[in-house]
């Protein structure tokens, strides 16, 4: 059938024509009538306690409708914002998890903690009110970093959590690991920092509550990433108000890496202020808001040794993190540096030993939780830094140290001794590609090159594996895990045989409105312009868990199979009355129904609408209608992977490092969508990139300000700090996702800081520079060569 | 942003008016400074004197020995003027790295000279050139200018109208640019003139300053190795998260040898 395009075309992304010409609708856009503004109020104090609030000279000002604070939250007994991952210590020993209250009680823990919420006609009236708030603060000490976090004497963040520890958790056969370590014939060691990051997508966060009086209904119009786990959490566990009363909408977001995949309290604040002034509220975060509210990731300090036999062959991997978690738990918040980080220190590496140990730690800072990745670039940083460090100590070559320890194709399955056990796999092919693809062979002539400018060159090697499709939810439920993790979908095929499918993944960039759209065309032979996908509104789609940990396609995309082949099979019920044949002899291809060895046929039309005009249709047997709906939950992670090979260009005058080539050559299992693909792992690598070169959120100890605050102190990749790069796809098939796909969504984010550290280190490895903490700014690296007493280059 | 009167003046002396009679009321050319500011709601002015209607202040014209800058014009227009860019190269290239495109289009010469911003672009062309500052009362040296952080020679009602830079023999500005907000974490701006050799520093301290060691070592020696060796002291010099003191005086060094080639080129 003309225009179907299926699986494996590039068609040119469907969303993107309203995003293009302005007619996208995000949250800021939906104007409610009656609507009211509102404005946080958010402590300026990294740690105070928190004595009063004097509401009288705001109430007075004009405009102002409401002040509400933690005391009314208090007196409607509102629930703490809730986390939905419980992990334990080596004992069993539960997290401490102290209340996250909306807003604050008693004490702040954090620049940016909210105080107060004050509504007013407009938003300007809403600021000058918040500025005529009375807040009297008794300001404490501040901790800001988690090793001065743990140290003796340190601020305390919560009375009953000794040493600001929420748990000490550790993965692994600490035993096994200390046995393999007396007998090596070499131990690498690394310390390092994983620096903190905020996600800035470039629509800041936002939301619109209003309650209906007449059906006591409730909607919340947010910028999520996943709608009804903000309903459900909200919903049951903050506010108390019944699932089928709350409808929680996500339309077009402009982006999120995570940053919009939490329940925030200003989303139960506002939802629980509409009903109490009666009106719609709406809340528009700034940019400035965004940074000391937004949840940050990473942060993270770290000490790790590998033990190696004497032919580079690895023998145990230890690894010792501090992990920030900031002011409170936040929603995944401890499941990111333990569940999500642990499990993937294995890597693509036959290492038959690992020990982990992490202790999530409290910090007068902005909680940390998921960012692109969350983990899973942490732990693939540790281990291939180490991996470098230990082949330039031992004398071995980079890619050789890694062929030596690599688990070949024909290992997989693979059970890592880190719980997880990889599917399939071929990190030896991505890594030949990429040494092709990056010209490796002639890297000796560029460095030359650089060096006859007075320029250092280095190349960086990054052959990495992860775990995406989050989650299944018996493993996780295991590890942690509070709620479920599958997805859901349904097709909705109308008289006419379009297709409206509403799906519980939520699309805000990653081109999920095409890639469905391509599945459905192909497997049911329906036009891809006749295909519609709805997602973001839980009074229109019936479930799903959202989009984060690059699942979508791996578990909604499942679903979605699932749902469409169930489509297929009534359909071919009916048909095979419509055509008198036996329904095992109707074949089903191209949108077409058929008899097997004749030309008898129906189309996918024709049977549509006889399920809609059921005139002649076995009624007695088949319900009328064609709608299908199917759950997924997964049976396994899927393990996307690859080797990144990045080339730096040190100026050693400056010490200004710059990125001259990029490649990649991952294996993201079966392709839908390779424009998609590319362009996923394109910007996937930038923010890898921006963590290694650029990125850096920085704390005041004592005080708790954020110094880093702003873009003019932030800095994000910008499209003059990337070569072209060269992305390509080596796959093997995921042998448990319905079409072999295993999500491409963080990969990029995942593999490209080791990549570009490792390259710079060996710019500078001549110079007797072992490690590069990131982010590797100008500053730091002059500093470094200064600290070496090295000399600069000459004019 | 809080609410404020809004006047457009034509005339320069109304203008002047205004800012005497309304008390701490601004003065906004540009706005790429005093807008944002404004909505941070970090400054709330009871009035705004827009200058954008007085013409006399726009354009840039040829004194021979001199040319001359409207307070007004964008830093597009002279960064792509084909006499600042025949006359003075490194001031024209001084305007095209400023900012970004956006900013460049609306940010002039006369707000970036009066803001006197500690990391600002144009103070390093303005005092590396020996300009004069014309205003609505008198005309000021660039050295008698430039005060310190955010502080000019300006007085209450005084508004810059045009800048008057002689023409060197050659000149250049090299930036080492802050990586994210792209102001100058050292900005070096160097001119050799018939008689002297002017170097300024904007980016690296409090204010813009020059650095007569190397203009006396440039006026023997017009090359980016005669001021190889010399450094310049720590104590003054601008900390802060993205670079320490010993750092930028490092990068004065290494910018002003940069300024010096591109001056040559």
């Amino acid at each position: 059938m003309s225009n179907v395009i299926g699986i494996g075309a590039s068609p040119k992304r469907k969303e993107d024509q309203r995003f293009l010409t302005g007619r996208g609708n995000y949250v800021s856009d939906i104007k409610r009538p009656g609507m009211t503004a509102g404005v946080f109020v958010r402590s300026p104090h990294g740690h105070a306690v928190l004595r009063g609030i004097d509401k009288a000279a705001a109430l007075a000002s004009p405009g102002v409708i409401a002040v509400l604070a933690g005391e009314d939250t208090a007196a409607d007994k509102l629930g703490s914002l809730p986390c939905g991952w419980g992990i334990s210590d080596a004992k069993g020993v539960p997290m401490k998890e102290p209340p996250f209250p909306m807003l604050a009680q008693g004490k702040v823990r954090f620049v940016g903690d909210m105080v107060a919420f004050v509504i007013a006609e407009t938003p300007e009236q809403a600021n000058a009110g918040a500025e005529l708030l009375k807040i009297d603060y008794e300001v404490l000490p501040s901790v800001v970093g988690v090793l001065e976090a743990v140290r003796p004497g340190a601020p305390q963040l919560f009375d009953d959590v000794p040493n600001n520890i929420c748990c000490d958790w550790e993965l692994g056969d600490k035993a096994a690991v200390e046995t393999a370590f007396r007998k090596a014939a070499h131990v690498a060691k690394l310390s390092l920092v994983n620096n903190r990051l905020i996600g800035n997508p470039m629509e800041p966060r936002a939301a619109i509550a209003e309650y209906e009086p007449g059906t006591d209904r409730f909607t919340l119009w947010t910028t999520s990433q996943f709608p009804h786990v903000v309903r459900f959490l909200m919903g049951a566990l903050v506010l108390n108000i019944p699932q089928h009363k709350l409808r929680v909408v996500a339309p077009d977001v402009g982006g999120g890496f995570g940053v919009k995949q939490f329940h925030y309290g200003e989303e139960a604040v506002i939802t629980w202020a509409a009903k109490r002034v009666k009106r719609p509220v709406k809340w528009v975060a700034s940019r400035s808001e965004g940074y000391v509210s937004d949840r940050h990731g990473r942060d993270h300090v770290t000490e790790a040794e590998l033990a190696l036999d004497e032919n580079g062959k690895f023998l145990a991997f230890r690894v010792n993190t501090l992990a920030n978690m900031g002011g409170y738990l936040s929603t995944f918040g401890p499941n990111i540096p333990t569940n999500l980080y642990g499990p993937l220190l294995g890597g693509v590496y036959t290492t038959p030993a690992i020990y982990c140990n992490v202790k999530v730690v409290f910090t007068n800072t902005v909680p940390v939780d998921a960012y692109r990745g969350a983990g899973r670039p942490e732990a693939t940083f540790v281990l291939e830094r180490i991996v470098d460090v230990a082949a330039s100590e031992m004398g071995i070559d980079r890619v050789e140290i890694r062929r030596r320890n690599m688990i070949p194709k024909e290992a997989y399955p693979y059970q890592t001794p880190v719980l997880v056990q990889y599917d399939c796999g071929d990190p030896m092919g991505c890594l030949d590609g990429a040494l092709v693809a990056a010209d490796v062979k002639d890297f000796g002539v560029r460095k030359a090159a650089s060096a006859s400018k007075g320029k250092f060159r280095g190349l960086g090697y990054s052959t990495y594996v992860e775990a995406c499709g989050l989650a299944p939810s018996r493993f996780a439920g295991r590890l942690g895990a509070r709620g479920g993790l599958y997805e859901s979908a349904t097709v909705r095929v109308h008289p006419t045989g379009q297709v409206t499918v509403m799906i519980g993944t939520h699309n805000h960039g990653q081109g999920h409105e095409t890639t469905f759209a391509q599945i459905v065309s192909d497997k049911l032979g329906v036009a891809f312009e006749n295909v519609d996908i709805v997602f973001g509104d839980t009074d229109r789609v019936q479930f799903g868990m959202g989009t984060y940990g690059s699942r979508s396609l791996v578990v909604g995309g499942a679903a979605l199979s699932k749902a469409t082949d169930k489509v297929i099979a009534k359909g071919k019920k009916i048909a095979s009355h419509l055509l008198e044949a036996a329904e095992v002899d109707i074949h089903f291809e191209s949108g077409k129904f058929s008899v097997a060895g004749t030309d008898r046929m129906k189309t996918f039309e024709e049977i549509a609408g006889a399920a809609y005009v059921p005139h002649n249709y076995p009624l007695e047997v088949l319900e009328p209608g064609l709608e299908e709906q199917a759950y997924y939950d997964p049976v396994n992670f899927t393990y996307p992977g690859g080797c990144h090979i990045a080339e730096v260009e040190v100026d050693p005058e400056t010490g200004t490092v710059t990125l001259v080539n990029y490649t990649a050559v991952d294996d993201v299992g079966t392709v839908i969508n390779p424009m998609i693909v590319e362009g996923q792992l394109h910007g996937g690598i930038v923010q890898g990139v921006g963590q290694a070169l650029f990125e850096n959120a920085v704390y005041d100890e004592g005080s708790g300000q954020l110094l880093s605050g702003s873009l003019m102190d932030y800095c994000m990749p910008r499209a003059d700090h990337l070569p072209m790069m060269k992305v390509a796809t080596h796959s093997t098939l995921c042998t448990h996702t319905p079409m072999g796909v295993k999500g491409c969504g963080e990969v990029g984010t995942i593999g490209s800081p080791a990549a570009v550290i490792n390259a710079v280190v060996d710019a500078l490895s001549h110079l007797g520079v072992t490690h590069v903490d990131m982010p590797a700014t100008p500053n730091r690296i002059w500093r470094l060569l200064q600290n070496a007493s090295l000399p600069v280059a000459a004019e | 942003m809080k609410p404020f009167a809004y006047h457009q003046p034509d005339q320069i002396p109304d203008a002047a008016k205004l800012l005497t009679t309304i008390e701490d009321s601004k003065l906004v050319a540009g706005g790429m400074t005093l807008i944002p500011t404004l909505k941070q709601r970090l400054a709330s002015p009871p009035a705004l004197v827009d200058l954008s209607k007085l013409g006399s202040l726009k354009g840039i014209t040829d004194d021979g020995a001199t040319i001359t800058i409207g307070a007004m014009t964008p830093h597009a227009v002279v960064a792509a003027s084909k006499l600042v860019q025949t006359k003075i190269p490194g001031l024209a290239a001084l305007a095209s790295m400023i900012g970004d495109p956006a900013v460049r289009s609306r940010g002039t010469i006369g707000g970036s000279v009066a803001n006197n911003d500690p990391a600002a672009d144009y103070p390093a062309g303005v005092l590396g050139l020996g300009a004069t500052v014309i205003t609505s009362t008198r005309e000021i040296a660039a050295d008698k200018f430039f005060l310190g952080l955010f502080e000019t020679a300006l007085e209450p009602g005084e508004i810059i109208t045009a800048i008057r830079f002689p023409v060197p023999l050659k000149a250049g500005y090299a930036k080492f640019k802050a990586p994210a907000s792209r102001y100058a974490l050292v900005g070096m701006f160097v001119a050799k003139f018939a008689d002297a050799v002017r170097v300024a520093v904007t980016g690296a301290g409090p204010g813009v300053f020059r650095v007569p060691p190397m203009e006396a070592a440039l006026s023997e020696n017009f090359e980016p190795s005669a001021i190889a060796a010399i450094k310049i002291d720590n104590d003054g010099l601008t900390s802060d998260i993205h670079a320490e003191a010993d750092y930028r005086a490092h990068l004065v060094t290494v910018m002003a040898k940069r300024a010096v080639d591109a001056a040559l080129s």
